[in-house]
């Protein structure tokens, strides 16, 4: 799955956008012939793959004078411009090389567009995993959900197009509902310190924003991917009409088939895939506002293998002890139970006005609808049943207003969110989540001040109001095994036989808080430092899980008691930006307080045999870490770049490792570039992942029948498997007809087709990991 | 510009409020997968008492143990023959799961683990002429002992791996929809 667009590039362009104020503008377009880049929120920007030579590059921001200017490209350049608002008659622009510090303290990782587009055909975890401090927790292989410094699921919320996905995110096995082909701009921010979009991000964020183009054109992408590993591929075509005032409209779709995927040593049975999406905006610019509809579709249907499909322990020790999967069958395109049927709508509208020439308002309201369902291997007339069956639906406001003062920025808003989830009763299982509906209210406020041309600081404080109100079933005998005889009985609202109604309520009431200093040193070396105080809510399934977790073989018992986890991030970030040598250097710190997690407490013994029971307890833990990137140009031509990360992860309290925490991992890419030959790279990446030698032992002993009698056998569930290191190769060429272009890329992933099996991939146990792909990606651009 | 903003604000109430008046109690849902209990009734083919086995686990997967019982002792050298039968007593009237299990034949195999206890044969054949273990015959051992019987019922089963056909589990696969494990004797009279 790793293809290398190569930008083709020779050069690259880069710097900030700003008012004459000395204020960033965020959304500016950047663009050369055919290449686009959009200014981040702290104006920054990078335009990669500029041919070598006179080129013209085309600055623009609504309400602003266009920047139109020839740059001779001999190496890589740094344009910091100023824009003018329209309404000044002078057009002047200020050209400077290394102006002053970002007043912007918080420190983005962007994947770059050729990063993205080489995951075309495979998934936004895949992608977010070349980034240093991110890892993937996987379900397989097309499940793979962001693992962001050690942590994942809810404490890491995925904001897409400034919404805030709501699609199960709780569930370990539940990916990003989300079209990567979607995204034109991808990037993590390790810390809560984006209180802007939600107080809870004690592991991070991921913020996705469509493909915005600001200048009057029309331009066409498709890229065509082809695997051989699962023997498919991908097809996302998309237009964009863009324009500085007036009409501009996007629309992009994308198609995956897939097939069983293969390890080197057998077919990988029942773990093909298939997507369909959409996605589309129509935007329209007046003098001083613009209004934008937005509408996405994301409809997945996911092969779960069948051989992680187990009754008990006891099966789970066949299952370890086998060493290959149980069902081993012919490759095959079908897609039988258990699989997973995913769909997701995002509607949204947004308006944003400009009240003055320094004050912006922005409002927005967002209409989610997220369908999941789960079908298992089962019996008779519930064959076709699926036995999860999911309905969330969710609405968001929002009022974001900001406020340029020379050198302060004044930013503030408020959001609202309603949220209603209904398990059906159709599925003839009780549901793992029960309905319920949940009221969010929150309210912010962040200030920027740059202190000097070397010091800028920023501080924000934000407040969030929860209220969750449920209405479940529990076994009267689970009730009184969870010890809420007398504590919850103001919940209890009927009974029906052997099980009482409940009607749980919840209210949380959350403070968090950021701080961050961006300092120059020289001038091209920074150093940014943040602290963040996150708080999150348990999510309905450290609350209400209460069953059996059939990949597994656990019990898994929520906690209505659980209290929200509290964490303080602490972090710092060394930034080196040279001519031929980048580099980023974080070392980190986050303390959380009632982390909420699965602790093994016995056993308990159904009809389908025994099995450990997990109850969510809540400890305190220390996150420490270090993510290191580097990137060199020896020569030119000649690339080089290195991302290393680690985590080192303890609960305190018992003073065990914290489970599931990435090993230390390392990649080295080298890349050669031949600029003047149709821009043909080849590269070869290292990826090299540690064994995890800290984990906790949560292995038991289970009765498993062999010849006849039953043998006491060790479950190992706990032991990481061994590390592993992958080859992998890329290659590629642009061809250019007018107006048009073709870039043609072949890659080989896991060149050896070595079996491995990845620590934090939930199959671990059952299968290897799919072994050697090689993909041909074509794209072209019109 | 008005305009779209009061339709805007129209919206959003209207979509709220039809998602808000969804404040009903979560509907009871009948648990139709889970087995509470399983029968296994040896009937000598001689004259003697008829041994019936019970496990019954009426809160499925919640905390409580299943409750074992034994009706009494297997004659040592005695021929019984057997058959088994799953219920879902969650519902009421209870849902016979032997049906399913039969009609799915060969998707299905139980398993009797007699660790000396005596010989247990298949009777019956799914549609492939794979044993199903619903029907069979079982011979007490010859002297008297005591010990665990075990009966498992595997669903999707690979039935052509070795051994699984004549009755051993090892390499059987599948997973485990229930099993219980009971303490029995075979007695000299």
């Amino acid at each position: 799955m790793v293809v290398s667009w190569s930008t083709q590039a020779q050069y690259t362009l880069s710097g900030t956008v700003q008012t004459p104020k000395n204020t960033p503008l965020s959304g500016a377009h950047i663009h050369s012939n055919a290449l686009h880049a959009i200014s981040a929120p702290d104006g920054y920007y990078e335009l990669h793959t500029i041919p070598a030579g006179r080129q013209r590059v085309v600055i623009s921001y609504i309400g602003y004078k266009t920047l139109d200017t020839v740059i001779d490209f001999r190496d890589n350049k740094v344009l910091d411009v100023t824009l003018k608002p329209h309404t000044e008659q002078l057009q002047e622009v200020v050209l400077t090389e290394n102006n002053a510090v970002s007043q912007n303290t918080i420190q983005e990782n962007r994947l770059r567009t050729e990063t993205i587009e080489k995951y075309s055909s495979a998934t936004l975890g895949d992608a977010l995993k070349e980034l240093p401090g991110v890892y993937a927790l996987k379900t397989g292989t097309t499940i793979v959900k962001p693992v962001i410094n050690g942590l994942h699921s809810s404490r890491v919320p995925v904001i897409s197009n400034n919404v805030r996905l709501e699609d199960q995110q709780w569930g370990i096995e539940h990916a990003p509902n989300l079209d990567i082909n979607s995204a034109g701009r991808i990037s993590v921010v390790k810390g809560a310190n984006a209180l802007q979009y939600g107080g809870d991000a004690v592991g991070g964020l991921i913020l996705v924003k469509p493909i915005e183009v600001l200048k009057d054109t029309l331009f066409g992408r498709s890229i065509l991917s082809m695997n051989s590993n699962g023997r498919g591929g991908n097809l996302a075509t998309s237009l964009h009409k863009g324009n500085e005032k007036g009409w501009a409209w996007n629309a992009g779709s994308s198609f995956k088939y897939m097939g069983d995927r293969e390890a080197p040593d057998y077919v990988i049975s029942n773990t093909g895939n298939r997507e369909a999406n959409f996605s589309g905006d129509v935007k329209y610019m007046g003098n001083d506002y613009d209004v934008s509809g937005f509408y996405s579709f994301y409809s997945a249907d996911i092969g779960i293998a069948k051989a992680t499909h187990i009754g008990n322990t006891a099966d789970l020790v066949n299952a370890i002890n086998n060493q290959q999967p149980a069902v081993i069958e012919p490759f095959t395109y079908t897609i039988d139970n258990p699989k997973q049927e995913m769909q997701h709508h995002l509607a949204k509208l947004d308006y944003n006005k400009k009240l003055s020439n320094d004050a912006s308002l922005n409002l927005q309201y967002a209409f989610q609808l997220n369908r999941r369902k789960e079908f298992d291997l089962r019996r008779g007339e519930y064959k076709d049943v699926p036995a999860l069956d999911l309905t969330l639906v969710t609405h968001s406001a929002q009022a974001n207003w900001k406020k340029y003062l020379g050198d302060v920025t004044l930013q503030s808003g408020v959001s609202f969110s309603l949220q209603d989830n209904d398990a059906s009763p159709d599925t003839g299982v009780s549901p793992l989540i029960p309905n319920y509906t949940k009221t969010d209210v929150g309210a912010y406020g962040i200030v920027s001040y740059r202190l000097s041309d070397k010091l800028s600081g920023e501080a924000g404080l934000r407040y969030d109001f929860s209220n969750m109100s449920a209405s479940k079933y529990y076994q009267k005998s689970r009730w009184t095994n969870l010890g809420y005889d007398g504590v919850y009985d103001n919940f209890i609202k009927g009974e029906q036989g052997s099980q009482w109604l409940t009607q749980p309520e919840f209210t949380f009431h959350n403070i968090s808080a950021s701080l961050g200093i961006r300092y120059g040193i020289t001038n091209n070396t920074e150093l940014v430092g943040n602290a963040g105080l996150a708080m999150r809510n348990p999510n309905p399934s450290e609350l209400f899980s209460d069953g059996l977790h059939h990949s597994n073989g656990t019990i898994e018992l929520g906690d209505l008691g659980l209290d929200k986890e509290t964490a303080v991030k602490v972090s710092a970030t060394l930034l080196h930006n040279g001519k031929n040598f980048s580099l980023e250097a974080t070392p980190f710190l986050n303390s959380i307080a009632n982390f909420m997690y699965l602790q093994p407490t016995g056993t308990e013994v159904t009809i389908r045999g025994a099995f450990p029971v997990y109850n969510y307890r809540q400890a305190n833990a220390l996150l420490a870490g270090f993510d290191f990137s580097t990137k060199w140009q020896p020569v030119n031509g000649l690339e080089h770049n290195l991302t290393f990360s680690y985590v080192h992860g303890t609960n305190t309290d018992t003073d065990e490792p914290l489970i599931d925490m990435p090993p230390l991992n390392i990649n080295n890419t080298i890349r050669y570039t031949w600029a003047d030959w149709h821009n043909l790279f080849v590269e070869l990446r290292s990826e090299a992942v540690f064994t995890q030698n800290r984990y906790p032992n949560y292995n038991f002993y289970t009765d498993v029948p062999q010849d006849n009698q039953l043998v006491s056998n060790l479950v190992d569930v706990s032991t990481p498997p061994k590390g592993y290191h992958l080859l992998h190769f890329g290659s590629g060429m642009h061809f250019d007809f007018g107006k048009t272009s073709t870039h043609i890329n072949l890659s080989v992933y896991n060149i050896f087709n070595t079996s491995y099996r990845d620590y934090l991939n939930r199959q671990r146990l059952y299968t290897d990991e799919a072994g050697r792909n090689i993909q041909l990606q074509i794209k072209f651009n019109y | 510009m008005k305009q779209l903003k009061l339709s805007a604000l129209a919206l959003l109430t209207f979509i709220s409020l039809t998602s808000c008046s969804n404040d009903d109690d979560a509907p009871f849902v009948n648990e139709e997968e889970v087995i509470t209990t399983i029968t296994a009734t040896f009937t000598p083919v001689a004259d003697g008492e008829t041994v019936i086995l019970t496990s019954r686990d009426l809160d499925g997967d919640g905390p409580d143990a299943p409750v074992l019982t034994v009706s009494g002792d297997f004659i040592a050298g005695a021929n019984y023959t057997g058959s088994v039968t799953f219920l879902n007593e969650t519902e009421s009237p209870a849902e016979n799961i032997t049906e399913e299990v039969q009609e799915e034949g060969d998707e299905h195999q139980i398993f009797y683990q007699a660790n000396g206890l005596g010989t247990f044969a298949y009777t019956d054949q799914d549609v492939n002429g794979d044993p199903i273990g619903l029907a069979f015959t079982f011979e007490a051992a010859e002297t008297a002992t005591t010990g665990n019987l075990t009966v498992t019922l595997r669903h999707e089963p690979n039935k052509d791996a070795e051994g699984v056909a004549s009755g051993n589990i090892t390499n059987a696969g599948g997973s485990t929809d229930a099993t219980a494990t009971f303490q029995v004797a075979v007695v000299v009279p």
